[in-house]
């Protein structure tokens, strides 16, 4: 069957573009832009990157910018898969969702209406063996983004890797936070995974930061071989 | 020993991961044993040392499984408990002779209980998971156990432990499995 990932470029949809890899055909990449750095649907650090990491993979890429307020969010999603479907014949749509109901009900319903399979492959995902598999299978993620308390500006740049895992499992104990950042506690940005022929290297950064409260933004990266 | 069923398109689906993986973790969060199969490599040595059955749910636009009605036909004589999540309902409910008829929920809906059972003792209404495209026609031999606004999303067989749910009960209502699995006489650990 060949799909369109829903893609972010975080950790999730990358993982979930690799399960379905290795399941069915991927036809391309999707990605909706949102202005809104609030979007309710669609995270924002850094997504003007996906172009970078479609090439990493040597996929297409379907690219739809949203003014990203609430509804009008969902017809930019429709229109994106259409054009997916169009251009490279989709039957169906794999997307990231980990545990939001809001976010996976909503693009179900969008895939029924247009009759396309939706698939989420890291649905109710046990976090612990979800970010061991992330690791072991050699994806490489940095985190672009901290929104709660304790992360603060040193997480921003940070590989994931099984040092990061284990203070991220202290924290996610000691503060109530999910291990994945599922509830908006920080946001990733993969450089690297098991499918991309080459990988990112970020050349240039700025970060932003105030109060658990940041990003990082990607000034400049390129494609260097692996 | 229950007997975890996969209704998705193939076995060792992309859809595997998101109806019955789910499932799979709360069994063994709950601590009981059991085994997966396909729908269709369902075979008699499954049947004989199960204590129970779960059929799992499939994609909205999975029905493969609705073309293949003599692999369910094992239902009308298993006698133990099964419990049929959403297309699993839809499989049970087909065995006994129940249809379907349209009706599309997706998101969360208030499920409110219709008639005393010991799977939803001391609830009335619930927030529920849905994913469906079709409800059931509840077949004589059944009872509705409890519905939405838009359809029946619980039946229970009158005088028989099998139990199908509409809604996904994996996902935000891990009590209704807990209640379930209370329900079974496990011969095996």
């Amino acid at each position: 069957m060949k799909l369109g990932v829903l893609f972010s470029g975080g950790k999730d949809s990358m993982f979930a573009c690799w399960q379905a890899i290795r399941k069915e055909e991927v036809a391309c990449l999707i990605t909706v832009v949102s202005r809104n750095p609030e979007s309710y649907m669609f995270h924002t650090p850094n997504i003007r990157l996906a172009a970078l990491q479609a090439e990493a993979a040597g996929l297409p890429l379907v690219e739809v910018e949203t003014a990203g307020e609430k509804e009008e969010e969902l017809l930019d999603l429709k229109r994106a898969l259409l054009a997916a479907r169009e251009q490279y014949g989709i039957e169906g749509v794999v997307t990231g969702a980990v545990l939001s109901v809001y976010q996976a009900a909503r693009v179900q319903r969008v895939c029924r209406e247009l009759g396309l399979w939706s698939f989420n492959p890291l649905w109710l995902a046990d976090q612990e063996a979800y970010m061991e598999e992330l690791i072991d299978a050699g994806f490489t993620v940095v985190i672009v983004g901290v929104f709660s308390s304790p992360f603060d500006e040193s997480w921003l740049g940070r590989e994931i890797d099984r040092r990061t895992l284990d203070e991220l499992r202290t924290i996610a104990k000691k503060y109530q936070v999910t291990l994945t950042g599922e509830g908006g506690e920080f946001e990733t940005f993969v450089v690297d995974a098991p499918f991309f022929a080459r990988r990112i290297a970020i050349e240039e950064t700025s970060k932003v930061y105030r109060n658990y409260n940041g990003v990082l933004r990607i000034e400049r990266a390129g494609l260097v071989a692996k | 020993m229950i007997l975890l069923i996969d209704l998705c398109y193939r076995d060792g689906s992309l859809s595997r991961d998101e109806f019955v993986a789910p499932v799979e973790r709360l069994l063994r969060r709950i601590g009981v044993a059991f085994t997966i199969r396909h729908y269709t490599t369902v075979g008699a040595q499954d049947l004989e040392s199960a204590d129970a059955a779960i059929l799992c749910g499939t994609a909205l636009m999975d029905t493969g499984y609705t073309e293949h009605p003599e692999l369910f036909r094992w239902l009308l004589t298993f006698e133990r408990p099964v419990l049929g999540i959403s297309s699993g309902m839809l499989a049970l409910a087909a065995a006994f002779g129940g249809g379907t008829e349209p009706c599309r929920e997706i998101g969360m809906a208030d499920v409110r209980v219709l008639a005393p059972d010991p799977l939803f003792a001391g609830q009335e209404v619930f927030p529920a998971y849905t994913v469906h495209e079709y409800a059931v026609q509840v077949p004589g031999e059944f009872v509705a156990l409890a519905a939405s606004d838009a359809c029946v999303q619980a039946i229970r067989h009158r005088s028989l432990p099998l139990y199908g749910l509409l809604f996904h009960p994996e996902v935000r209502n891990e009590w209704v499995v807990e209640r379930f699995l209370g329900l079974v006489d496990r011969q095996s650990p």
